[in-house]
């Protein structure tokens, strides 16, 4: 991506996570303005004050919560309202990792978790995608997970969405690539935030930043789908290939 | 629903239990960390722990920097700038936010920090909470004196706002008070205006202890940066024998007489680092000899103007990674401590004979002035006089016996040790260098009486108990 003109918006959902801040950073440094999407307003705004001073520029906020049946729609209204005609970019970086073992028992909790890292963002970029197809141009960035390449006994409804998701992104990459938007489908392994702050079993854990610089270069590359750090394509690749019978065995 | 948000229950409140260390890398102990991303989970990791201390990037020398008997909050990720005045200079931020952080953002915009310590990583709330000094604090003081005002979360959970009107007790009482009175949460401080990053450096010899002192003495206040570097191991007549680095912030004028294209340059990328640890073999009187004859011999005779960029100047070893593990395991100590200057001469030179005799293997010896101290906190270090700080790798017994003669020293000048460096000094002697100690633990109790805010160094030294 080149160097966007002033004025032209992305708008960042999920935005105070570690990952979407340093995307954010990365977008802000390549002159975009930012609209801020989050649950936790508190923390969008001291987000949005460090973007704007380190790198200039506009970065306003949105209180968003992919959970809520209206959340898709008030979040339209409030992008169309700010950056009307200027929208250039979506990156849906929500994510909730949760209690996989309430999930697993849970079911109102586990319907949450899909709202949470499926249904509810499909519902908001589903929206977006229209705006940026109306104008035939612009990008999305999905942020997915190695989560979702398979269904592992320990957190398969987080898995389950973010592979869900995955899938809806590479529908909707082909439905665009028709009307010259792009569409990134990002698949980070375990990266260094506190959501797996403490986990047991964490392993090969990225800095957020290095994620963040590494989806801004896939971007500006044109990729379709990128795992970072890289070493997770082949990783993943291994994961996928073990037969079933083994693999529940495995208790992964 | 963000991204990364937590549960409560759940993250935010579940640490790694992981042995950790000051820069010394002596001594070591076990502690709860966590790593909080936002208030809300910093106020949540508060309660985990019985007793608590914030951590910034770990750069003070000793024990200060953990806390064995519960948590240690690791501040790094709240490090978000909150707003800055480009006419007043005032930058408002989060205390994780560290020295480099603000050199990043602000150094191309002509504005740089007015103290700053000797590496660039430290946190603000870390550079708040020793009162550092920088090599200006002649003519400006310690840390604490340009920060506007900070916000401190307590005991009680509430979050106050502490300035030089508002709760100024907290305010002297956090300045230099090590983080036993709560955490320091945010940080309001004047940058300052600079035309270019670069500085005019005026380079001397000093032939001995004596020369140093009184060419500190006589032409310090010309310049806004001064420090004297020192060989510990010259003796006899050569001892004490230092070169002088004193300079002043280069203006456009300078930096085109002499040529730089960038006259706002920023910080340089590229870092060497150390990769694995030394062996114990390798900083020796011998090889540390050597160093120290070359090193005093690098630098100029006598240069005047001498152009530099301010990141050589300021943070000489910042461009090596991880330089403490040229100590080996067993780490090092830093040894820093300030006499009053009309009995300074007498006990530099004591000390210096005590090192020097000792064949400890010390470099990087600095020698520095310091100014007027009466705005400083209740337990900041600097104080009017002369400072000397030196490294010297941990021998176990030999190394403490030496200490502890430079300890004596330090008493019977009036002087005081620092305890952002300090890693093994025995507790009677504290009441003696910090008089306002027993003020200091009266506002303690106030705002702690459970004592939930604790360190190692906090309870060896039984600052507050």
């Amino acid at each position: 991506m080149r160097a966007a003109v002033g004025g032209s918006w992305v708008v960042v959902l999920g935005a105070t996570s570690p990952i979407a801040r340093a995307v954010a950073g990365e977008l802000a440094a390549r002159g975009h303005s930012l609209l801020l999407a989050g649950r936790d307003t508190g923390e969008l705004e001291r987000i949005a004050a460090d973007l704007s001073i380190r790198h200039g520029g506009d970065v306003a906020t949105v209180a968003y919560d992919a959970r809520d049946a209206g959340a898709a729609r008030k979040l339209l209204a409030a992008v169309e309202a700010r950056a009307a005609g200027g929208l250039e970019g979506v990156v849906a970086a929500v994510g909730m990792l949760g209690d996989a073992e309430r999930a697993a028992t849970d079911p109102v909790y586990a319907a949450e978790m899909i709202q949470a890292n499926f249904t509810g963002v499909v519902a908001a970029v589903t929206g977006l995608a229209n705006l940026l197809a109306a104008r035939r141009a612009g990008f999305i960035i999905g942020v997915a997970s190695v989560a979702g390449d398979r269904g592992r006994q320990s957190n398969y409804a987080y898995g389950a969405a973010k592979g869900g998701f995955a899938l809806w992104l590479q529908g909707l990459r082909n439905r665009m690539w028709h009307v010259g938007v792009r569409v990134l489908t990002v698949k980070p392994g375990f990266v260094d935030t506190e959501m797996t702050y403490g986990l047991p079993g964490m392993f090969l854990v990225a800095h957020p930043k290095r994620v963040g610089v590494a989806i801004a270069r896939a971007l500006d590359q044109g990729r379709d789908v990128i795992y970072v750090p890289g070493f997770w394509r082949p990783i993943m690749w291994v994961i996928r290939a073990i037969p079933e019978r083994l693999f529940r065995r495995l208790r992964l | 629903m963000s991204s990364a948000a937590p549960d409560a229950r759940r993250a935010g409140c579940r640490p790694v239990t992981a042995e950790v260390s000051g820069w010394g890398r002596f001594p070591a102990a076990r502690t709860d960390l966590y790593r909080p991303e936002r208030m809300r989970s910093l106020e949540t990791a508060v309660g985990c722990a019985d007793t608590v201390l914030a951590r910034g990037l770990g750069r003070s020398y000793g024990d200060a920097c953990y806390n064995s008997a519960g948590a240690t909050v690791l501040m790094e990720r709240l490090d978000r700038f909150l707003a800055f005045d480009s006419e007043t200079g005032t930058l408002d931020c989060e205390a994780g936010v560290s020295f480099a952080q603000i050199l990043e953002t602000f150094v191309p915009r002509g504005f740089f920090p007015p103290v700053t310590p000797g590496t660039k990583f430290v946190t603000l709330g870390g550079a708040l909470a020793c009162d550092v000094h920088g090599k200006n604090h002649h003519v400006d003081g310690s840390f604490s004196r340009h920060v506007l005002d900070f916000d401190l979360l307590a005991a009680d959970g509430s979050v106050l706002r502490c300035s030089r009107t508002a709760n100024p007790d907290l305010f002297r009482a956090t300045a230099g008070g090590m983080g036993l009175t709560g955490i320091v949460t945010r940080v309001r401080l004047t940058l300052r205006r600079m035309e270019t990053s670069y500085i005019s450096v005026d380079y001397e010899r000093a032939a001995n202890l004596g020369d140093a002192l009184e060419r500190l003495a006589a032409r310090d206040a010309e310049y806004r940066y001064s420090v004297a570097w020192i060989d510990c191991l010259a003796q006899g007549q050569s001892l004490g024998r230092s070169v002088l680095m004193r300079g002043n912030p280069a203006g456009a004028d300078e930096t085109r007489d002499a040529n730089v294209r960038e006259p706002l340059r920023g910080m340089s990328t590229p870092r060497l680092r150390v990769p694995f640890d030394a062996p114990a073999s390798l900083l020796n009187r011998h090889s540390v000899r050597a160093f120290n004859g070359l090193y005093y011999r690098r630098y100029p005779a006598d240069a005047r103007g001498r152009i530099v960029h301010f990141e050589p100047f300021f943070y000489p070893l910042d461009g090596i990674g991880d330089w403490n593990r040229l100590y080996g395991r067993r780490g090092f100590v830093q040894y820093q401590f300030v006499v009053p200057a009309d009995a300074a001469a007498a006990a530099l030179e004591d000390a210096l004979s005590l090192v020097s005799n000792a064949g400890a293997p010390s470099f990087l010896a600095v020698l520095k002035r310091f100014g007027n101290a009466e705005e400083a906190g209740l337990l900041s270090f600097p104080r009017p006089g002369y400072t000397l700080a030196l490294d010297l790798p941990w021998r176990g017994r030999d190394t403490e016996t030496l200490l502890r003669a430079l300890d004596d020293v330090v008493v019977d000048a009036g002087g005081r040790v620092y305890f952002a460096k300090d890693a093994r000094m025995r507790r009677e002697l504290v009441g003696g260098m910090y008089p306002d100690l027993d003020e200091w633990r009266g506002i303690r109790d106030r705002i702690d009486p459970a004592g939930r805010f604790s360190s190692d160094l906090g309870r060896r030294l039984g600052l507050a108990e």
